[in-house]
C-alpha cells in the first residue's frame, strides 16, 4: 500500500464512466488506493438510480448507440456501472462528491445514492486526496 | 492452509483481477488462490498483481482456453 490513484470524474458519460471505474479497480485490485472526485456532470452520475443514465460521449444518436454499445457490451459479459461501483467499495475505494456543483444544480445530499459517498468536499479535498496520489486522472 | 477457487471463466476487464483481489483480501497468510478464467490479458496481470502485492505466483497454466493461476498470500 502507500500509492494511490485519484481521478476527478467530471464527465457524465457512460463510456467514460466505465473508463474511470475500471482504472480505479484496477488500481485498488494491484495493491494501491484509490479515490474518484465526481464533480459537474459525472456528480449527476451519483444521483438515486442515475449512474447508468449517462449518455455515450460520441455516437449516442439519441440513444441508438448507446443501445447499440450495450447489447456489444452485454455479449462480452462486460460488467454494469453498479457492479465496478460496488466492486471498487469493497475493495476500499473513496467516493467524494463535489459540493460546489451541487450547490450550482441545486442537488442536495439526499438526491444522491449516499450509502456509496465516503466525504463530501471542494478542491482542497482533492489537493490533498492528489498530492500523495502517484496516478491522477481527469476524465 | 485453506484452498480458494476463483472461478472468473467468460468475464472480462477488469472483474479477474478484481476477484481474485477480493479473493485474496478475504483469504488467511499461507492460503492458496487457484484462479480459473478465460480473458487473455489478466493471464498476464494477475501475475502481475501479484508480484505488486507481494503474493507468491505458483504456478500459471494454459489448457485450451483456460488458464489456472495458482496463488498463495
Amino acid at each position: 500500500m502507500g500509492e494511490k490513484a485519484t481521478i476527478i470524474v467530471h464527465s457524465g458519460d457512460m463510456d467514460k464512466l466505465y473508463s474511470a471505474l475500471i482504472v480505479a479497480n484496477g488500481a485498488l485490485a494491484m495493491g494501491m488506493e484509490a479515490s474518484l472526485y465526481f464533480t459537474f456532470w459525472g456528480l449527476l452520475r451519483l444521483k438515486k438510480g442515475g449512474l447508468e443514465k449517462g449518455p455515450l460521449s460520441k455516437m449516442h444518436l439519441l440513444g441508438l448507440g448507446k443501445r447499440m454499445i450495450k447489447g456489444r457490451m452485454d455479449k462480452t459479459n462486460v460488467a454494469s456501472l453498479e457492479r465496478l461501483v460496488a466492486d471498487f467499495k469493497e475493495l476500499g475505494g473513496k467516493i467524494i462528491a463535489c459540493e460546489m456543483t451541487m450547490e450550482i444544480m441545486g442537488i442536495a445530499p439526499k438526491d444522491l445514492d449516499e450509502g456509496i459517498i465516503d466525504a463530501y468536499g471542494a478542491v482542497g479535498t482533492y489537493i490533498q486526496e492528489a498530492r500523495d496520489s502517484s496516478i491522477t486522472l481527469f476524465i | 492452509m485453506a484452498e480458494i477457487k476463483v472461478d472468473v471463466r467468460g468475464e472480462t476487464c477488469p472483474v479477474p483481477l478484481v476477484e481474485m483481489r477480493k479473493a485474496l483480501r478475504k483469504a488467511a497468510l499461507g492460503d492458496v488462490l487457484e484462479i480459473i478464467g478465460t480473458h487473455p490479458a489478466s493471464k498476464k496481470e494477475i501475475p502481475m498483481a501479484a508480484d505488486a502485492l507481494s503474493v507468491k505466483v505458483l504456478g500459471v497454466e494454459q489448457a485450451g482456453d483456460e488458464w489456472v493461476i495458482r496463488l498463495q498470500k
